[in-house]
């Protein structure tokens, strides 16, 4: 019997290539989001825990938008808002701008979780030594409150990375876009998907399990 | 700016969209039950059971937990596909749906049972309780306070989820937003208006919960 003519090939290993550098794009992605992401989230939970106003009528509710509406949606509507008022964003930029604005969302209410946890008895006990309001926030507060809300962070940070599959909604070609890509040449759906799929968990889990050890190790 | 927004077409599709929101509701809800009774028996399992089923149950929970909830709904989706094994968008949503929600929650009530000092359950087995009787009327309504706030949050995550259709064909509130903005073109104005609806959903949801938990809650 002849062989029929198919536009599909197999899967070959220079196709484990383009996976990798797709994973690298994934991981540089979220690494750029979570970095900056967090950096902006720490200012705004501190801003949620010193200002009654300011941060709980004004900023808290704006914060809360972002984590009440489907990230898919939030990409697609920046996505075309962004022609709107003349911004040329591609992929990536769209992308990135929406998940570092996501991430410092998730990441204020995780950081004024922090600082709260910090009791005011041992702030003031930090004044009276004679520190200046920011020495007590780098010196007392931060340690602790980082020790407090760590293991919530890592969450919110693996989310984020798990999440910036989403990106491939907007034809940026991050892991699991170019395993679809892929999936549509070679038809080995199971594989693929399988291999993706492990990419990402051999990076959350060893991080999820870390953070596990580290919030039992605090808690003794 | 010389864009013109347009309006009038998202208005005059506005009640599909409504129907298409409770289509996500009623998708979330089920995959929530569903999710909450396989979480119970995977954390009971995890806890208390040994060997390959164990492991399973792990292996469960650590995928539904360390991958991306789309290649979840991917791999019921076109992974099952693959085998000849199809389902509808429905079905795909909703096993995507439960898979993840049940993994996550399945870790919840492990911290939930651990939060209940085994001396309780000695005391009500030695009271002449049976296993049964201790697990209904002593450390379920415990646990059930503690993973209370987790499930909420848990139940407003499957809503955002089920979103996730759209990309696998199911018609729920982001499915039919994008099939009436790819025949009219107007998606930012589409998307805006089911971004609000997605708000609103959410802030019922917390708002609901919060009424029951002052109802369950009161002593």
């Amino acid at each position: 019997m002849q062989p029929t003519e198919t536009f599909f090939s197999g899967f070959a290993p220079h196709d484990l290539w383009f996976l990798g550098e797709a994973a690298l794009r994934t991981l540089w992605l979220s690494l750029l989001a979570i970095s900056i992401g967090s950096m902006i989230g720490v200012v705004f939970g501190w801003l949620l825990s010193v200002s009654r106003i300011g941060g709980g009528f004004v900023l808290s509710p704006l914060l809360d938008i972002f984590r009440s509406v489907p990230l898919i949606i939030q990409l697609v509507l920046f996505y075309n808002f962004a022609p709107i008022i003349g911004l040329r964003l591609d992929a990536f930029d769209a992308g990135l701008i929406v998940l570092i604005v996501y991430t410092s969302a998730n990441v204020a209410y995780v950081a004024r979780g922090g600082i709260e946890a910090v009791s005011q008895p041992m702030r003031r006990a930090a004044r009276s030594l004679g520190m200046t309001y920011w020495q007590d926030m780098r010196y007392v507060v931060w340690p602790i409150g980082l020790r407090a809300v760590f293991p919530a962070w890592v969450g919110v940070a693996l989310g984020v990375m798990k999440d910036s599959a989403l990106v491939s909604v907007l034809g940026y070609v991050e892991l699991l876009k170019a395993s679809q890509i892929l999936i549509t040449r070679t038809q080995e759906t199971i594989l693929i998907l399988a291999i993706a799929g492990a990419f990402y968990f051999a990076l959350s889990y060893p991080i999820s399990l870390y953070a596990a050890h580290l919030e039992d190790r605090w808690n003794q | 700016m010389d864009y013109n927004f347009h309006w009038r077409p998202v208005f005059k599709a506005l009640p599909d969209l409504l129907q298409a929101a409770l289509l996500t509701l009623e998708v979330a809800a089920i995959s929530m039950i569903l999710g909450v009774l396989i979480g119970l028996g995977l954390s009971l399992i995890r806890i208390h059971m040994k060997g390959p089923v164990m492991w399973l149950a792990s292996i469960w929970v650590e995928l539904a937990r360390n991958t991306p909830a789309l290649l979840q709904l991917f791999f019921f989706g076109f992974g099952l596909g693959a085998f000849g094994i199809h389902f509808s968008p429905y079905l795909i949503v909703l096993m995507g749906l439960t898979f993840n929600n049940a993994g996550y929650l399945a870790e919840n009530f492990r911290g939930g049972f651990g939060a209940v000092p085994d001396t309780q359950i000695r005391a009500a087995r030695s009271l002449g309780m049976t296993a049964f009787q201790t697990y209904t009327r002593i450390v379920i309504p415990q646990v059930l306070r503690i993973v209370y706030y987790p499930m909420t949050n848990q139940m407003v995550w499957a809503v955002l989820m089920s979103s996730l259709g759209m990309l696998v064909g199911f018609r729920e509130l982001s499915g039919e937003t994008q099939f009436f903005a790819s025949r009219t073109f107007r998606i930012f104005e589409y998307f805006a208006v089911t971004a609000v609806i997605y708000y609103i959903i959410v802030k019922i949801i917390l708002g609901a919960s919060r009424l029951l938990a002052m109802r369950l809650f009161r002593y």
